[in-house]
């Protein structure tokens, strides 16, 4: 029996949001989201790692393709989000706040279909070099 | 002679674009960093001070308060901030990481004592692309 491994892929997009829950005041979003909820958006180099885990492909010795798996990251997340307003330019963010936990949520079922289903998969997103978020969570 | 260093960071958007220029050419130049709704960093900025240490502290400057002097003129400024709308000495400058730089040593350098010498403002956009200003 082959052991299981994980694989992880790295890559990053910048773009701009802001915290914003419209159902509620100005002053209430001000007071839960401080100065991230301020009008004119702030923005963030976003790290995004995608960790794979699962037992090696017999023929090729691999879990997945990094490179396949870079390719399926550019495609699916970059094309939508890498220098793009969250909240304007997307319309995963349209109804939903752009958190950071929003955003690997939202990251997850982009890319989930297109992993095999025997694998594990994770996404960890990193918002500023010292906050990061996984999903899903354990 | 001795350099000191603070490094702080701030998030912020913006965006490149030229007034005077189409549409087009913004995005012939710019490319997505045209983008008319912004984007975002988060900018480490490295402020680099030069002179003698005091012979009674040691220190050439206390970089407690070279760090607030930091904060007070730009962190407070541009973090959370959307450069182009937001902070005024960037007012009718094209918003990239070279003027910034520039900007922010003219900010600064009225701020330091007697015998600390501003030496290099270094401001990293991402991990990967930095500027560095010596003032001159």
């Amino acid at each position: 029996m082959a052991k299981q491994v994980s694989v992880f892929r790295r890559e990053h997009f910048n773009a701009a949001h802001r915290l914003f829950n419209p159902e509620w005041d100005e002053s209430t979003n001000e007071k839960v989201f401080g100065k991230c909820a301020l009008p004119n958006y702030h923005g963030h180099n976003y790290e995004l790692e995608v960790k794979v885990t699962g037992k090696p492909d017999k023929k090729t010795g691999y879990v997945m393709d990094l490179k396949e798996l870079s390719d399926l990251i550019k495609r699916e997340v970059h094309t939508r989000f890498d220098h793009k307003n969250l909240n304007l330019d997307t319309e995963e963010f349209k109804n939903l706040n752009p958190t950071a936990e929003n955003i690997a949520i939202v990251i997850y079922k982009l890319l989930r279909p297109h992993i095999d289903k025997k694998m594990d998969f994770q996404i960890r997103l990193f918002e500023t070099p010292r906050n990061f978020v996984e999903y899903p969570a354990g | 002679m001795v350099y000191l260093t603070r490094s702080e960071h701030f998030n912020a958007a913006h965006r490149l674009f030229n007034p005077g220029w189409s549409y087009e050419k913004n995005e012939e130049v710019f490319g997505k960093c045209a983008n008319e709704n912004w984007h975002g960093h988060n900018y480490e900025l490295l402020v680099t001070v030069k002179g003698n240490p005091d012979p009674d502290t040691g220190f050439l400057f206390d970089v407690k308060k070279l760090s607030l002097i930091i904060r007070q003129h730009i962190i407070e400024r541009m973090d959370h901030h959307n450069l182009n709308l937001d902070v005024d000495f960037m007012k009718d400058k094209m918003c990239s990481t070279e003027n910034l730089a520039m900007g922010i040593w003219e900010q600064l350098a009225p701020h330091l004592p007697a015998g600390v010498q501003l030496h290099c403002v270094k401001l990293y956009e991402t991990p990967r692309i930095y500027v560095e200003y010596f003032g001159r």
